[in-house]
């Protein structure tokens, strides 16, 4: 066992699969010779060569669209997306190539790629380096969707992504890069060492992308949460003094509605959260699956708290951000309905 | 032995460590290239994309068919205004540095281009401006406070808190907001363009991007529109060698210019001196002229280089040598220029070293005067219930529920309003749905 943070953890993973894999190949803008502007990719070239870890034009569109070919020619291509809210240029590529192509040829064509990128405010980036769009991917048939909220579950899972004969979008939480995040931006930065989920085998370990984690058992309430928002929920379940459930979903689609709802029919609340704008959000189907399979279980109507529905503004990132104080109002709410 | 397809990997001529190589640089001599009439045929022009035009030499003389002939007190100007620029960058990096600000991207090097183009043009044409422009705000006279405010997204920031340092627009300047995201204005600016066609109008409109993001689609559709509509636009192409970490070769730079984009789609492409406030000018003003006669767009690529990061967030001495900017075959765009005034007897180091002190005062008077309005870090700051605004043009009723939801987490934090987590401590607010 080793201390990693989540970048260390992810070049882990890549590193592994580079190693086991001779048909794993890494592409993406400044992610050879730099090792990647977060430094996901550092010292993998280095390694493992020009060929196996490409730098790339600055073309996202391309990035995906060459990605395919590659993995239709029978690579496993890992491509890195700088930030999340530059995914769009590659959106046709993703939506309507890369997720159908099994489809659409029956079964005899597909492109197991695994498409890197971090997601999620809180460094200042302003409405183009802060989004969390995940709930845009969700929507799309074809393609699996993963967020890890710990180093452990980032390894883990970028290696089952990896292996995974299907596309996946894997979000990275990137305020989660260096450390877990409880919601106060004014606290010093606690390391991942000092957490349990910073510790990370050296090895091959995979994390199942279909099975969500209950991070903490509890009695009154259950918190359908992913990325950074499972350590805010945390600070917002002490905050206002409830015994919740916490389940860190992980994996998005396609969703493992056996634990989410087997802990909402327990506790019989639900608060569900997420950092992404509201409408439309990935939260909806949370709030849908729960409310078709725990119906009769409720006790209250469920909750979802959310980034508000504006772009990320950089002046009032903290304003922006489902912090602890409103999804502990939220926690309180349901906890009062009868 | 048999012959097998193998992978290129384009290669910058030196790493960290390594001694800079700029040899892959073809530098045309000063005053060596011709001058073709404004509406020669796209074809018969494609020279000038392989060539590099230059009105300035190695000692400052102007020389050939593109000097483009200014006034001295025009030039003192130019040079005024790149002075201003360059001082206005040093600041604001100080100033991130000092953690007053989030994020800055410097134009050191860069400054001919904007500045020389913003003067070429007509007050009325429509600027795409990238993130490395901010030349053609000061040229077209918006004051270093406005700028500064909204780099401290304080109380007066034109973009109100919602964009990051440097993400400037100016409608009435007819500057275009700056999009984070690359090359997106370069088919926007071919529209506005056509729709100056469309309505009998003489503005013409410009755009710029990296050299790097030339790579995007949307540079490809801008091209593309360009050609087909011979819209009046000049499409800019700023090649600083550096797209963060990779070199132009990774944009395609390594067989053939970047400005030869342009006859392959049917557009006249121009290389030029980037670092020479006079050859930009003159080429702009060539391009301006054919686009106002009817003779459509013109792709230009200005040759320059990144002296500084790609921003406050990089370090460049990880992936190239700290020695390049030294060993740039074009020089200093500023201190080029001063050369020039001075060889025609119209400036002086003295003047120059006045200058300066007298700008870097402006600045800091400047900087002092927009902190006033706020800082990231002083108050006064806006009110957080601004955000909800512009979303729409009328508020629909989702996001008012939001915005009162909003306040009233405020209002349960009289301890700093607008800091939510200070409500760590503070008690959960009132049981309410938040939209």
């Amino acid at each position: 066992m080793a201390h990693m943070n989540m970048v260390q953890a992810l070049n882990s993973a890549m590193d592994i699969m580079l190693e086991r894999d001779p048909r794993v190949v890494i592409l993406g803008e400044d992610v050879g010779y730099f090792g990647g502007v977060f430094r996901c990719t550092d010292g993998l070239q280095r390694k493992y060569g020009e060929h196996r870890v490409l730098d790339t034009p600055i073309a996202e569109g391309g990035i995906i669209a060459a990605a395919i070919g590659m993995g239709v020619n029978g690579l496993k291509p890992v491509a890195e997306i700088q930030f999340a809210d530059y995914i769009y240029p590659a959106f046709d590529q993703i939506v309507s190539e890369l997720a159908r192509l099994r489809y659409r040829t029956a079964g005899d064509f597909s492109a197991p790629v695994t498409i890197r990128t971090p997601c999620g405010g809180g460094i200042r980036g302003g409405q183009t380096h802060s989004q969390s769009p995940e709930g845009i991917f969700t929507h799309v048939c074809g393609i699996k969707v993963v967020m890890p909220s710990n180093p452990y579950d980032a390894k883990g899972l970028l290696i089952s992504s990896i292996e995974d004969e299907d596309p996946v979008v894997f979000f990275e939480p990137k305020r989660l890069y260096n450390g877990p995040f409880d919601g106060d931006p004014h606290k010093p930065a606690v390391p991942w060492s000092a957490h349990p989920k910073g510790a990370v085998p050296e090895g091959y370990y995979k994390v199942s992308l279909s099975k969500a984690e209950v991070v903490r058992r509890g009695r009154d309430v259950t918190i359908l949460v992913y990325g950074t928002m499972v350590h805010v929920a945390e600070a917002a379940m002490r905050l206002a003094k409830v015994d919740a459930e916490i389940i860190d979903v992980r994996a998005l689609a396609p969703l493992d509605t056996d634990t989410l709802c087997s802990s909402v029919c327990k506790t019989g609340r639900c608060v569900i959260v997420h950092e992404a704008t509201r409408y439309s959000g990935f939260g909806a189907e949370l709030a849908a699956t729960v409310q078709e399979e725990c119906f009769w279980h409720l006790e209250a109507p469920i909750a979802r708290v959310t980034g508000w529905d504006t772009p990320y503004p950089h002046a009032f990132e903290w304003e922006y951000f489902p912090g602890p104080a409103r999804i502990a109002a939220a926690l309180t709410r349901v906890m009062e309905d009868r | 032995m048999a012959e097998r397809s193998r992978l290129h990997v384009p290669h910058p001529p030196a790493r960290p460590g390594e001694k800079p190589d700029f040899s892959y640089v073809t530098v045309t001599a000063a005053g060596e290239v011709a001058r073709p009439d404004v509406k020669a045929p796209a074809r018969e022009v494609e020279n000038l994309g392989r060539e590099m035009v230059r009105v300035l030499d190695d000692d400052g003389h102007a020389l050939g068919p593109w000097n483009p002939h200014l006034e001295p007190e025009d030039l003192q100007v130019a040079l005024r205004h790149m002075l201003l620029t360059r001082l206005f960058d040093d600041r604001m990096q100080r100033m991130q540095r000092q953690g007053r600000i989030s994020f800055y991207m410097k134009s050191t090097g860069e400054e001919a281009i904007s500045v020389a183009q913003a003067m070429a043009l007509q007050p009325g044409d429509m600027l795409f401006p990238s993130y490395r422009n901010q030349g053609l705000f000061i040229v077209r006279g918006r004051s270093l406070v406005d700028l500064m405010c909204q780099c401290l997204s304080n109380t007066r920031d034109m973009c109100r808190g919602r964009q990051m340092p440097i993400m400037y627009h100016w409608r009435a300047g007819n500057i275009f907001s700056i999009s984070g995201n690359l090359a997106t204005q370069f088919p926007q600016a071919v529209g506005w363009a056509m729709a100056a066609a469309i309505k009998g109008e003489d503005h013409i409109a410009a755009a710029w991007t990296g050299e790097g993001a030339s790579a995007e689609a949307d540079f490809h559709h801008g091209m593309t529109f360009a050609a087909v509509y011979q819209a009046p636009v000049i499409l800019n192409v700023v090649n600083n060698q550096w797209a963060i970490s990779t070199f132009q070769g990774f944009a395609g730079g390594e067989r053939r210019t970047f400005a030869e984009y342009g006859p392959g789609y049917g557009i006249p492409g121009v290389r030029v001196d980037g670092n020479d406030f006079l050859a930009v000018y003159a080429v702009t003003r060539w391009a301006a002229e054919r686009a106002r006669q009817s003779g459509g767009p013109t792709l230009i690529e200005h040759v320059t280089y990144r002296a500084g990061a790609h921003s406050t967030s990089d370090d460049p001495s990880r992936y190239r040598p700290k020695e390049e900017w030294a060993a740039w075959p074009l020089g200093d765009p500023i201190t080029r220029l001063k050369q020039h005034l001075i060889g025609l007897g119209e400036w002086s180091d003295e003047r120059q070293a006045a200058l300066e002190r007298q700008l870097d005062a402006h600045v800091i008077e400047c900087w002092k005067e927009a902190a006033s309005f706020g800082t990231l870090t002083e108050g006064p700051t806006l009110d957080p219930a601004t955000m909800f605004e512009d979303v729409f043009f009328e508020m629909p009723p989702h996001l008012a529920r939001q915005r009162e939801a909003l306040k009233r987490l405020a209002g349960s934090q009289p301890a700093k309003g607008s800091e939510q987590a200070r409500s760590l401590e503070a008690r959960p607010a009132t049981a309410a749905k938040e939209g």
